[in-house]
């Protein structure tokens, strides 16, 4: 029988764990709010741009002349994966449901003989990837000191993946992170951001390219809008990441706060039941004592 | 009442601007123009500039620093940053031009033997610089 001071101990500590996880639930609770709120505030300019970028590329085509960002290199031999991922862990399996997404993909295009790089940004995915695809990294983009997400950060990324584009390190370009969905189910999500797609209706495309003037010309335009798209694309899914991180979070401390609140309840039982054992004790001894004189 | 129109200004970060508008003065990259209701259905890109939003109520004015504009039926600006007037002090515009010679730098060392990139980050630099003039702020003149 565990003596009652360990028993005590044992439940003091369980409870200051309670308290941090709540803790822990109650500020990503706060924070998955602004992440919603960021996510929310940029859609307007993602469709705006997918929709005009939809436009530009149905009237540009396929010409030869198309940028290299819209058609490609031609190839499809070099992929590189760009993994996103949070900066820390104790958020359930968000990371891991990134890194395992990743991880699958990288397999499939080893077997199909392509050849793989991959670029991590956030701690938590390096790490992940480090263990199974260490020599395929190229390089790791540290997001550790970003409090807020900005439209700079996904730049930051966008430039570095564009710099390697066009260095001609590689053909095919797909972005990974977790699309939110709602507090419990974040989704694990692959787009290709390189060469571009676009995925705007296809009726209003059609509409729209013979609609428009373009100032200066199309591919003017389309040279200057690809860069960014990537960039957008990019911003979209750091703040997607963003709320699913936090909605991981949160559903992972509520978890941890309730497990913690079975234990103290299980605790508490086995510390009375104790407790009431060693008294029932003290109490034949006592009346077995008084007997025997 | 004048004719108005729908306008919108929207930056990746937040949407900055929503409403009725009697015209909207574009920096856009081959020249400055104006919209206005009725206007041809046109897209341009933006050159770092000043955009003037005529409303009912006053004109308001932004800083943008570049992007793109699409008119329809009626206008939208994708800025990538685009920051109210009052709101950009002289820090702030130095900041912004510092931005862009930085740019220009980095264009110029990768392509060296490219002058294609390299004048437009140079005209992107002079077009920042310029934005100085307008908005009343003394101008900051890089060294290139």
């Amino acid at each position: 029988m565990p003596n009652l001071k360990d028993l005590k101990n044992r439940i003091a500590s369980v409870k200051s764990t309670r308290k941090i996880t709540k803790a822990m639930q109650m500020v990503a609770a706060a924070k998955l709010r602004r992440a919603q709120d960021a996510a929310e505030m940029a859609r307007p300019y993602t469709e705006r741009f997918n929709a005009v970028m939809g436009a530009l590329a149905a009237s540009v085509g396929d010409s030869d002349s198309a940028p290299k960002l819209l058609s490609g290199t031609g190839k499809d031999d070099v992929h590189l994966l760009v993994v996103m991922t949070a900066e820390r862990g104790l958020c359930g399996g968000f990371n891991a449901n990134i890194a395992k997404l990743a991880k699958q993909k990288a397999l499939e295009l080893k077997a199909k003989g392509k050849t793989v790089k991959i670029l991590t940004v956030g701690k938590k995915g390096r790490e992940a990837m480090k263990r199974d695809f260490g020599n395929l990294s190229v390089g790791h983009i540290d997001m550790s000191d970003v409090k807020r997400v900005g439209y700079v950060d996904a730049q930051g990324i966008a430039k570095e993946i564009l710099g390697r584009f066009d260095a001609g390190e590689f053909d095919v370009a797909t972005i990974f992170y977790a699309k939110f969905v709602n507090v419990v189910s974040q989704v694990p999500t692959a787009q290709q951001v390189i060469p571009a797609s676009f995925d705007a209706p296809a009726e209003s495309t059609a509409e729209a390219s013979t609609l428009y003037d373009y100032e200066p010309d199309e591919e003017a335009i389309l040279a200057d809008l690809l860069p960014r798209g990537v960039a957008t694309q990019i911003f979209a899914a750091l703040l997607e990441n963003g709320a699913s991180e936090q909605g991981a979070r949160m559903s992972a401390m509520d978890n941890a706060t309730r497990n913690a609140g079975e234990m103290i309840d299980k605790l508490t039982i086995e510390y009375n039941r104790s407790r009431q054992a060693v008294i029932t004790n003290e109490l034949i001894e006592i009346i077995s004592g008084a007997e025997a004189l | 009442m004048a004719e108005t129109m729908q306008f919108d200004l929207v930056s990746p970060e937040r949407s900055l601007m929503s409403a009725q508008v009697k015209s909207v003065q574009i920096p856009g990259a081959d020249g400055d123009m104006t919209a206005m209701p009725n206007h041809a259905p046109l897209i341009t890109t933006l050159r770092p500039g000043v955009l003037r939003v005529e409303t009912d109520k006053g004109i308001e004015e932004f800083v943008v620093t570049g992007g793109f504009a699409e008119l329809g039926e009626g206008l939208s600006v994708l800025a990538e940053r685009a920051v109210p007037k009052a709101d950009v002090d002289q820090a702030a515009y130095e900041a912004m031009v510092d931005e862009a010679h930085a740019a220009y730098k980095q264009t110029k060392e990768t392509f060296k033997n490219e002058p294609g990139p390299v004048d437009d980050a140079a005209k992107l630099l002079a077009d920042m610089v310029a934005v100085g003039t307008h908005i009343g702020l003394s101008t900051k003149q890089p060294s290139l």
